[in-house]
């Protein structure tokens, strides 16, 4: 990366040549400078991925499993459960699409918009391709045949405290309209382990606004710092919703409803499964 | 065509000029400045286009089109002449257009129009309203003038207006917003922020201009070059140290230690992008791009260092 942040020197053994043989194989349009039209720097996705798949491989040992069920090439909406009080479960998404697909893939994440704001924060996002959560994003992406990654259940989501683990919370609707108006197959992904990894046992909503978040997690040894424990993410066949974005709220609702019971079928699945 | 340029002098506006002449056009131009090595065959009347002479000119020259470039951008310019400068020059231009039978007006204005904030998109569309007032009270004036120019589309429907909103260009005559803020050996940066920058070659810059008057488009246009980089590389790249400096502390610095004197507004574009999506006037005019993000640099950087 180019800032004078990221021209510090990355140690050595956390340049992850792996991740780094994957990012360049990564069919993204980047230009004579490692960057891509919405801002993403290849060195930085080194940087970012080398510290997430030491995560990923060595701390959690994370596994993927029908990682086929993700498209290849061309639009897709990667639609996931929240799992964990913080971001665990889009950073393994993340870290499953760039390690286990071929080609290897960056899917983009909707930051909430408190990160834009923040210093360091808002610059490492934009240059991983965690781009500000609009819709105008959203839509720019999928039409440019990028792979995006949303969780309908929100903030929300990842207030789950730990015996809500693997339950889910009410769905917006708005990844369907977005999903219809692009024509997008929406491949449910299913994350398990994160309430375990990370078993809130409160939220403190009121410290969370003095920093600008929506709440700090808040866990058996007060940090939200993750336990060593397996995690899974299970890739479900894609589905391929038929109709108008401008639907009535019934028969959208009716979609997320066939989205939001998938997930919970591959949920229920595998919550018990012991490694 | 019989093409009149307001505000020829200026270091684009040349070069649009010279295109233009060269494409066999007949070129008049309006200045408050001479130029004194204007090609034989341009005709610059020094003039203020806010004055009666101005009018003169347009009824002599009889221009079949007009490309509006007269307008202030450089902010050490007090903010009310700004306005007396942009706004009225505007109106006059419109105005003598509208009466003087001219066929075509091309406002050319800053895509910095669309404003620089957290939560704004990164890629403007043309239908998107001006934020730039929100965060940079300052270019106030571009905005309202840009406003203005559009509302032409519809008080003058046989005028075939065109705003040309242009992003920041970069090349071997270092003039413009972004070239000036870059000349320095060191170049501000607020910490923990590296906004994309988006900026085209002049010459490119120039082409999509003449293109626009050539192909007689009408309405509202982005007109962009290659792919936004971070300002970060921007800087190293272009051979200038980055000053990283906390947010609280930036007012304080600016036009000192060898900073660029900035207006406080200015601190929103070292925060957030102000990114346009230029698709729709490639796709009306087929205009691409000559100077890929490298070229473009090297031709600017080449002249200041």
């Amino acid at each position: 990366m180019a800032n004078w942040l990221s021209s510090l020197p990355l140690p050595r053994q956390w340049r992850d040549h792996d991740v780094e043989a994957r990012v360049n194989r990564i069919e993204l349009p980047f230009n004579h400078y490692g960057i891509d039209p919405f801002g993403v720097e290849k060195e930085e996705l080194i940087r970012f991925f080398s510290v997430l798949a030491w995560l990923y491989k060595s701390y959690f040992h994370v596994h993927a499993h029908g990682v086929e069920n993700v498209p290849k090439r061309g639009r897709g909406m990667i639609v996931g459960n929240h799992s964990g009080g913080v971001a665990l479960d889009g950073a393994m998404i993340l870290c499953s699409l760039l390690l286990e697909l071929e080609p290897p893939r960056l899917a983009h994440g909707m930051a909430e918009k408190f990160l834009s704001m923040l210093p360091f924060a808002s610059m490492w996002s934009a240059r991983t391709g965690q781009l500000c959560g609009l819709p105008q994003h959203a839509e720019r992406l999928l039409h440019d045949e990028r792979l995006l990654m949303v969780f309908p259940e929100g903030a929300r989501g990842t207030a789950k405290l730990y015996w809500e683990r693997n339950s889910l919370v009410h769905f917006g609707n708005g990844f369907v309209r977005l999903a219809l108006a692009t024509k997008s197959p929406i491949i449910p992904a299913a994350f398990i382990g994160g309430g375990n990894a990370i078993p809130t046992v409160a939220n403190l909503y009121k410290i969370g606004k003095l920093f600008g978040a929506p709440y700090i997690p808040v866990t058996p040894w007060i940090f939200p710092i993750p336990r060593r424990v397996p995690l899974d993410v299970y890739y479900g066949e894609p589905i391929v919703l038929e109709g108008s974005p401008n639907e009535e709220d019934s028969v959208v609702e009716a979609h997320v409803e066939r989205v939001k019971s998938a997930l919970k079928t591959l949920i229920d699945a595998h919550k018990d499964d012991v490694r | 065509m019989r093409v009149l340029i307001p505000g020829i002098t200026g270091r684009l506006a040349r070069i649009v000029a010279m295109k233009l002449h060269e494409r066999g056009h007949t070129i008049f131009g309006i200045d408050r400045r001479k130029w004194p090595e204007a090609p034989p065959g341009i005709e610059v009347y020094q003039i203020d286009i806010r004055k009666r002479a101005a009018e003169d000119v347009f009824r002599h020259v009889r221009p079949e089109a007009v490309i509006h470039m007269a307008t202030v951008t450089h902010l050490s310019v007090k903010n009310e002449d700004r306005y007396r400068i942009n706004l009225f020059g505007t109106r006059a231009v419109f105005d003598h257009c509208a009466h003087w039978g001219a066929e075509q007006c091309i406002f050319v204005g800053r895509h910095t129009y669309y404003g620089a904030s957290a939560d704004s998109a990164l890629y403007h569309g043309e239908d998107e309203p001006p934020m730039a007032m929100t965060t940079f009270p300052e270019l106030a004036d571009l905005v309202a003038a840009d406003l203005y120019a559009g509302s032409a589309l519809w008080r003058y429907p046989n005028l075939s207006t065109c705003v040309l909103r242009t992003c920041y260009t970069l090349g071997p005559s270092t003039a413009g917003t972004l070239a000036t803020f870059l000349q320095g050996k060191r170049v501000p940066m607020v910490m923990g922020f590296d906004p994309l920058y988006q900026f085209i070659h002049e010459d490119d810059a120039a082409e999509g201009i003449c293109l626009a008057l050539e192909k007689k488009i009408r309405g509202v246009y982005n007109l962009a070059g290659p792919s936004p980089m971070p300002l970060s590389m921007l800087i190293k790249e272009t051979g200038g140290m980055a000053i990283p400096t906390p947010e609280m502390l930036l007012k304080l610095v600016f036009g000192r230690f060898g900073l660029p004197a900035l207006p406080p507004g200015a601190v929103a574009h070292l925060k957030y992008p102000v990114v346009v999506d230029d698709s729709h006037f490639r796709a009306t005019t087929s205009f691409n791009h000559a100077h890929d993000e490298e070229a473009t640099i090297e031709a600017y950087r080449r002249v200041v260092r």
